[in-house]
């Protein structure tokens, strides 16, 4: 969403709270600026090392994803859906 | 009569009478086909029906290879059927026994349907501008379907195998009766409230009447007035129904529906996510590379600050100068011995010795006086000649 012109001084979110979409979004834009190759050493490394985070975040989602189903309930009102159990075969 | 009969007795009393009816025997009638089976052991199962009644129909593998060649029926036409009323003593239904069949032109439910295909693509209800793409990566899908069918869970078991990231909001309905297109419509809205990125409308296979409700036109507008895209599975990949040409993407059916739906699988994103911190390292490696080549550089600088450098620069200044000042000195040194040589010829010139070459000669006195006047000698004066080369004794006469 945010656009890459942001100030480097915005607070970063910590990586184990961010959906996938967010960490791999995150991530291709880090490896993008560091392939530009602009940054000093410090800023390289510091970047280098959230990428990893945010890597290993991707891949943890991606192992744990478990599809999550809600029924709705067309009778109810406000609070209208429920988990859905599926019925075993 | 009053024994008692068991029921095989009565279904096969009520066979034999059928049989013997002769009006019944050969009879012609007319009807739609519907849910047409084809079995492996090579017969034929329908059922004939028209707007109020329904007749079971079997034909048997000899007469029905005979037909096939003839004209091989399908769903929902209008057939003339020819055939024996009987029983089917095991289950007490009667039926009829085909022996041939013709196609009637096309059915009052076919006829129905391309009325209303032919009516909504009029107003562009079809319209190739219409379709919206599907999302690539949908958060929430958003199914409409029948909570106890085989089509849900087919579709959820590939949701789950491709993209269980998703979030899945099931839109309860009934998907065949009277009573289903109006709920089908109904869970639509339901579920637009809850903004799925992508709307899946499924039903399993079954007879043509079985998907009637996605032929009816509330439907189908319903579908077109959806936010969300809208992918059809409905019925098998031969199933075409209005709801197909209505929605933005028509799946063959339910299951390949959640395919389509799911184009990127997280076998995908994980692919993805491998390459980008592949790319990741790789940049680190080149920057570090990149950083030891200047850190190089800068270590050359730093080096020139030493004391032992300074040192060596000085020493190598001095050196330079040394060289430089006896160069300057050389060249001086061929400059003076140029002059000198100048001077020295210039003084050979005013050089008495200079004169006597020209062939010149002093005379001295022997007390070394230069002679100069007739009267400074005398005859038998001894005198000293000096010429160029040495000099010699002479007297006066």
């Amino acid at each position: 969403m945010s656009p890459r012109s942001k100030p480097k001084t915005k607070t970063l979110a910590v990586v184990t709270e961010l959906s996938f979409e967010q960490a791999f979004e995150e991530l291709e834009q880090i490896v993008r600026r560091l392939e530009e190759g602009q940054l000093s050493l410090d800023d390289s490394l510091a970047l280098f090392e959230r990428g990893q985070s945010l890597a290993a975040r991707c891949g943890v989602l991606l192992e744990t994803a478990e599809l999550k189903i809600k029924k709705l309930m067309p009778d109810r009102l406000g609070d209208d859906f429920e988990d859905f159990e599926e019925a075993e075969t | 009569m009053d024994e008692t009969w068991s029921v095989s007795e009565l279904n096969r009393y009520v066979r034999q009478a059928l049989e013997q009816d002769y009006r019944l025997q050969g009879v012609r009638v007319t009807g739609e086909i519907s849910g047409f089976r084809t079995y492996p052991s090579g017969h034929w199962y329908f059922t004939l029906k028209d707007a109020g009644a329904q007749v079971n129909c079997v034909m048997w593998r000899g007469r029905a290879e005979a037909q096939r060649s003839r004209y091989l029926p399908r769903e929902g036409e209008a057939v003339e059927a020819q055939g024996s009323v009987t029983l089917y003593e095991v289950r007490g239904q009667y039926q009829l026994d085909v022996t041939w069949l013709q196609p009637i032109g096309e059915g009052e439910l076919y006829r129905e349907f391309l009325r209303l295909k032919g009516k909504l693509e009029s107003e562009g209800l079809f319209a190739p501008e219409r379709k919206r793409p599907l999302p690539l990566q949908p958060r929430s899908i958003g199914i409409v379907t029948s909570p106890a069918g085989a089509a849900l869970r087919d579709i959820l078991n590939i949701l789950r195998r491709r993209f269980p990231l998703a979030h899945v909001i099931l839109s309860p309905t009934l998907v065949q009766g009277a009573e289903a297109p109006p709920q089908i419509v109904a869970a639509l809205a339901a579920l637009a409230r809850h903004k799925p990125d992508v709307i899946i409308l499924a039903r399993g296979g079954g007879a043509l009447e079985d998907l009637w409700a996605f032929n009816d036109e509330r439907v189908a507008r319903a579908i077109a007035a959806a936010r969300a895209p809208v992918i059809s599975g409905i019925g098998h990949e031969t199933d075409f129904t209005i709801a197909d040409f209505v929605a933005d993407v028509r799946a063959p059916t339910p299951s390949a529906a959640a395919e389509l739906v799911t184009a990127i699988s997280v076998e995908d994103l994980r692919a993805e996510v491998d390459l980008l911190a592949a790319r990741l390292a790789e940049s680190l490696l080149e920057m570090t590379q990149y950083k030891r080549l200047t850190l190089a550089e800068r270590q050359a600088q730093l080096k020139g600050l030493s004391p032992q450098a300074q040192l060596r620069n000085a020493r190598q200044r001095a050196e330079n100068l040394a060289a430089r000042a006896a160069t300057a000195m050389l060249h001086r040194l061929a400059l003076e011995r140029e002059r000198w040589q100048g001077w020295r010829l210039a003084l050979n010139e005013v050089s008495p010795l200079a004169v006597l070459e020209r062939g010149y000669a002093i005379v001295n006195r022997p007390t070394g006086a230069i002679v100069r006047r007739v009267k400074d000698v005398k005859p038998g004066d001894p005198l000293r000649v000096r010429v160029s080369e040495g000099e010699f004794g002479v007297k006066v006469e």
